[in-house]
């Protein structure tokens, strides 16, 4: 069961994958939730069973590579955290599948669509039931192709394949850390698996490792390393700027991937890499930074966009800086309780917005909708499921997650905790204010958009609102239901050995022990916000304009996403371009090859023309020569010879 | 193991069907018909022959294997020396398997003086394979420099426009590394008195004469590698080659000059390749990231991956002079990957080449809606040269990094960066051939993989996944020889101090 678990999904995708010739829609949609569906009962009931008696299993296949001491098998590693993974994998990816049936009916190619979320499932599954580096690197980079193959999914769009490569190159950036980080684990102990990494952690915190000639170290470094593929795939500032253009792709794939799992592998790693991460206080400082500036800076451009799939984009940036400022903090624990929560209610939000883009025929501009509440009651319902449990109201599953991180952060006691607590602050505000200045500006309002669209507005088949419904489900009831096993007192237990918290580093514990102003504040932020986005998009339409008008240099910043992409074009893309051609016709072309073979080619020739020229075939240039070597030779012979 | 002379028959089989080929006679049709049937079914045979060298192979063992011996030249002691140890095991055996693909890849392609075209490829095998079983100094070097010849045939007589300068250009490039390779292994020869190389692989060579040997030697493998700035010569020769000629230089002819390294440079001269490692590291890190930016701004196909070639290659190198199990069996493993990989995507640029006579990149886009099949081949092989785990290039790529990373973390780092790199430019030409939209009326009607197509792309991609998933089944034989001179070399690296001193001091990379 634990291997059919995650080896159904590739099953899926394979038979899927055979139909794609045929065009066998309905079966392709029946193999692929199929699998899934039965690989999310199978999670279930080993969560029940691991978590219940807290004994890890492995389960090992077969050797993979074998080359000296190293030693890699194909291995499932099945603990409490590995359980959850899967179980939130499987549960949010059925869901997805399932309402894929409704939003992909008018595309022609259904079972390739089906074959690669099944694809993507087993890959991503295979990321969190890795047993050691090598493995879960070969699901990182799974579920990169699988996003790649579906951002890029409508391939005739020029857009979208310049966002599929994007994702991929930027998140190689990301791997290429990731990389360097697993050969500096090897160098450090000998071994990629990861028990026996875990044991000798503690023995290595005070080993220190050259690298590029400098003295670092070494956990700290290798920890910083396998943090930027953490940042990659999180799409933490620096490396985020492929996840907005990611919304390219059809929208179940971003609610599956760039929302509720792949994103959040980044957030696991350093949770499953625990061990390591809590002998490198250095490098928890730097996740706690990067995660606390990435959460308010994300949020501070979702405030101002206006395609709809991006607001939540930028959303889902913004929420997993929460999850590493808590992980940086070393509540592992509140990390992982808010990407189950985040899963639920992003994936609920993602797919709300896909029904609203399936209703406009195909309009993702918030400008251009308003009013629609009404033809939209489902959809809007749900919406507002969603948007209350992001923005963490009371008793909604966000409200437990994302206040335990924040009082987690004030609970650090230290000058980062700080850092993250404040911004996660102000984050929140912004949270509660562009939630409902999406709401506001789809649901609400007179209609925006022309008559021929607004006639077409329909409400979505069940096939698509009920799993919306088992979502919203879960985004209602999530938190009050994991708080007691994920942060609460049941913690220890649940976890096991599967996270490591050093004494001392409890900041979890000194979470619950907070002023009750701290615990407070979150929720007073929040509605704050919300009442800010009522004034300004109900009460006072006009201000938003106003706004953006008299601060127009702010304004256009956030609207340009902090310039990251012009200057990542100026300082990368197109160097490489010019220094590329340059390479090749100069280097190759000029140097090279003039001075090599074809110098040698020419230089051959022209001496070769040259010493025809000589002979020219007049006698008298012939005696002429010989005259002057007879002098020639009869002179160095009176001089050296004789003199 | 067999007592029948196995090697002497993989090496010599496919010389036989082309000896038989040239007593054909009749029609010009009914001879290119029995010459090609002649070609595919001698380069079959002599795959099967040679998958038994695999399972007789004993793995434990690190020495030569299905050794055969007798005398030839005696009067220099040169003696027809033939066998196989781990390191050469598969590179015979990646001859053998690329040769029935060309063989079926020039199937309909090749027109004129097909009877010819088939000789030349059955004799390239013969020599290809024979180079890597020789034991004796003079029979590998017989066979080393053979190969020249079918292979300036193959490109200057069936390449495309530019054929003459590109096939000039490659004889001249590669020959006069050969040449100077000839005056070290007469040197090799007085020095020890011996052509034979597993003797030569225990004797000790003066450290002086190491370096002037090593020189030598390598003048001629950079070129075969090609290692930067030798390798000028492998965009062009490649470009105007036909599909099959690119993909048997590229599978093959290339691993010649790595073989090259392990088996003379690092064997039989340790004290020089370890004076020299810094010089290769750098020579390779530029490889690496400098034709990685040249591949990204090509506009031909086949100069595209060419220029990857020469990327790959130079992991193959790091992997090999960076002296550990894993980056030496990555080297190795590296080397049987990018074999079937790019000779796989000339293939898949062969397919298009076919139908539309063209290797602009422009010229194509939206392939993808005429071509599924083609799309998902093409796919996979762009992913396996990409390196993404679970494909064969990850393997070999991660265990020399790995590996390198050992003894030197700049080079590792700076030799990762190629795998960003390789990414950009192999996903940039997947989406301006295959993705976008149909434009251009010609490839309205561009047909999809026929049969023959799929049956050469099919064994390829089988492998591709195989040596991806299940590499152990490749680095099992491997072990042994790799440890065997992995200890030998480290063992002189350990014990040498003075002679290190004595080596005049060249720019060395940090260690």
């Amino acid at each position: 069961m634990y291997t059919a678990a995650v080896l159904l999904p590739l099953l899926g995708a394979a038979i899927a994958g055979l139909m794609i010739a045929h065009s066998r829609d309905r079966e392709a949609q029946v193999v692929t939730c199929g699998a899934v569906g039965i690989a999310a009962i199978f999670s279930i009931v080993i969560l029940l069973q691991v978590a219940g008696d807290g004994t890890p299993r492995t389960i090992e296949l077969f050797t993979w590579i074998d080359s000296g001491e190293l030693n890699i098998s194909w291995a499932l590693k099945f603990d409490t955290l590995s359980a959850v993974m899967v179980f939130v994998v499987t549960v949010c990816a059925t869901m997805i599948h399932i309402y894929s049936i409704g939003y992909m009916s008018h595309d022609p190619s259904i079972p390739r669509f089906m074959a690669f979320l099944n694809l993507f499932t087993f890959f991503m599954l295979a990321l969190v039931t890795a047993e050691n580096f090598v493995q879960m690197f070969f699901g990182w980079e799974g579920v990169g192709l699988s996003s790649y193959l579906l951002i890029g999914f409508w391939y005739d769009r020029n857009k979208a394949n310049a966002a599929s490569i994007k994702a991929f190159l930027v998140n190689r950036i990301g791997d290429f850390g990731f990389v360097l980080g697993i050969m500096g684990v090897f160098l450090l102990f000998g071994t990629l698996s990861f028990d026996p990494v875990f044991d000798a952690a503690p023995a290595m915190a005070d080993r220190s490792m050259k690298f590029f000639g400098w003295e670092f170290h070494a956990l700290t470094l290798i920890c910083l390393l396998l943090f930027i593929g953490a940042m990659g795939k999180s799409a933490q500032i620096g490396l985020h700027t492929w996840l907005p253009d990611a919304m390219e792709g059809p929208t179940p794939v971003s609610a599956l991937i760039h929302a509720a799992t792949m994103v959040t592998a980044g957030v696991f790693m350093v949770a499953r890499l625990s061990p390591l991460f809590e002998y490198a206080p250095a490098a928890l400082t730097v996740v706690v930074i990067i995660g606390a500036t990435t959460a308010i800076f994300a949020a501070s451009v979702g405030l101002v966009q206006n395609d709809i799939k991006r607001v939540i984009a930028y959303s889902t940036c913004s929420q997993l800086g929460y999850m590493f400022f808590a992980a940086g903090v070393s509540a592992y624990g509140a990390a992982i309780f808010h990407l189950m929560t985040h899963a639920f209610f992003k994936a609920l939000l993602f797919l709300g917005s896909g029904s609203v883009i399936h209703a406009m025929s195909g309009e993702q501009d918030m400008r251009k909708m308003g009013g629609l509440w009404h033809r939209l009651p489902w959809t809007y319902a749900l919406m507002w499921i969603g948007s209350l449990a992001l923005a963490g109201i009371p008793f909604f599953a966000g409200y437990y997650s994302k206040d335990i991180i924040l009082e987690a952060a004030w609970g650090a006691h230290s000058a980062a905790g700080q850092y993250a607590f404040w911004l996660g602050i102000l984050a929140a505000f912004m949270t509660a204010f562009y939630s409902w200045r999406l709401l506001f500006m789809t649901f609400h309002g007179a209609p925006r958009a022309d008559h021929h669209t607004m006639e077409h507005v329909h409400e979505s088949p069940p096939v698509m609102l009920v799993p919306l419904g088992v979502l919203a489900t879960g985004a209602v009831v999530a938190g009050a239901v994991g708080y007691y096993f994920f942060v609460g007192e049941g913690m220890a237990v649940f976890w096991g050995a599967s996270l490591k918290v050093l004494e001392g580093h409890n900041a979890l514990e000194a979470a619950h022990h907070v002023p009750t102003g701290v615990a407070l504040l979150p929720t007073v932020v929040a509605a704050a916000g919300i009442g800010l986005a009522y004034v300004m998009y109900i009460m006072r339409p006009e201000w938003p304009g106003l706004v953006a008008d008299r601060l127009r240099g702010l304004y256009l910043f956030l609207l340009n996403k902090w310039y990251f992409d012009e200057l990542y074009d100026r300082v990368f893309v197109f160097p490489a371009h010019v220094i590329g051609r340059g390479l090749w016709k100069s280097g190759d072309g000029d140097l090279i090859d003039g001075v090599g073979p074809d110098g040698i080619a020419a230089a051959t020739v022209q001496l070769a023309q040259r010493a025809s020229r000589l002979q020219t075939g007049y006698i008298y240039h012939y005696a002429f020569v010989m005259l002057g070597g007879v002098v020639a030779i009869v002179t160095w012979y009176l001089i050296v010879r004789l003199g | 193991m067999t007592n029948w002379p196995i090697l002497s028959l993989v090496t010599f089989l496919p010389l036989l069907g082309a000896v038989l080929i040239l007593f054909i006679r009749g029609d010009a049709v009914i001879v290119a018909r029995n010459a090609k049937s002649m070609a595919l079914w001698t380069s079959t045979i002599t795959l099967v022959v040679s998958v038994f060298l695999w399972l007789d192979f004993e793995t434990a063992s690190s020495s030569f294997q299905f050794v055969e011996k007798s005398e030839w030249i005696p009067a220099f002691g040169i003696s027809y020396h033939m066998g196989v140890d781990g390191i050469s095991l598969f590179l015979v055996l990646l001859s053998t398997f690329l040769t029935p693909i060309c063989v079926l890849a020039s199937w309909d392609t090749i027109k004129t003086r097909v009877r010819e075209y088939m000789i030349a490829f059955l004799v390239l095998e013969t020599l290809m394979v024979g180079m890597f079983c020789a034991l004796d100094l003079f029979v590998f070097y017989v066979f080393f420099e053979g190969v020249l010849i079918p292979m300036f045939l193959i490109i200057g007589v069936w390449g495309g426009p530019r054929r003459v300068y590109a096939a000039f250009k490659f004889f001249l490039y590669t020959l006069i590394g050969s040449v100077l390779m000839l005056l070290a292994l007469v040197t090799i020869y007085f020095e020890a008195g011996t052509t034979d190389i597993p003797v030569l692989l225990r004797h000790a060579f003066d450290p002086e004469i190491q370096t002037w040997l090593w020189l030598a030697f390598f003048a001629s493998f950079a070129v075969k590698v090609p290692m930067w700035p030798f390798h000028t010569w492998l965009p062009d020769a490649h470009v105007e080659a036909p599909t099959a000629g690119s993909v048997i230089l590229a599978g093959v002819l290339l691993k010649m000059g790595a073989y090259g390294f392990i088996r003379f440079s690092m064997g039989m001269l340790p004290e020089a390749s370890v004076y020299f490692t810094p010089f290769i590291y750098t020579l390779s890190v530029i490889a690496v990231i400098y034709t990685s930016l040249v591949a990204l701004a090509q506009e031909d196909m086949k100069k595209l991956i060419a220029y990857s070639s020469v990327a790959h290659m130079g992991f193959v190198t790091i992997g090999i002079f960076a002296a550990t199990t894993q980056s030496m069996e990555g080297a190795i493993f590296q080397m049987l990957s990018h074999g079937v990989v790019s000779g796989a995507l000339f293939l898949c640029v062969g397919v298009v080449y076919d139908r539309i006579h063209s290797r602009e990149i422009t010229r194509y886009g939206g392939l993808v809606h005429r071509m599924p099949l083609y799309a998902v081949a093409f796919m996979v092989f762009t992913l396996a040269s990409v390196g993404l785990p679970g494909t064969s290039g990850f393997v070999g790529e991660f265990l020399v990094l790995l590996g390198t990373f050992q003894v030197n973390t700049v080079v590792a780092t700076l030799a990762a960066t190629g795998v960003v790199l390789g990414a950009a430019y192999m996903l940039w030409l997947y989406r301006r051939v295959m993705f976008g939209q149909l434009v251009r009326e010609d490839l309205r009607t561009i047909a999809d993989l026929e049969l023959r197509e799929v049956a050469i792309l099919a064994p390829l991609i089988v492998m591709v996944l195989w040596l991806g998933i299940y590499p152990s089944a490749f680095l099992a034989p491997m072990h042994a020889s790799v440890a065997t001179n992995i200890n030998r070399y480290q063992a002189v690296v350990a014990g040498q101090t003075a002679p290190a001193a004595k080596l005049a001091a060249l720019p060395a990379g940090t260690r």
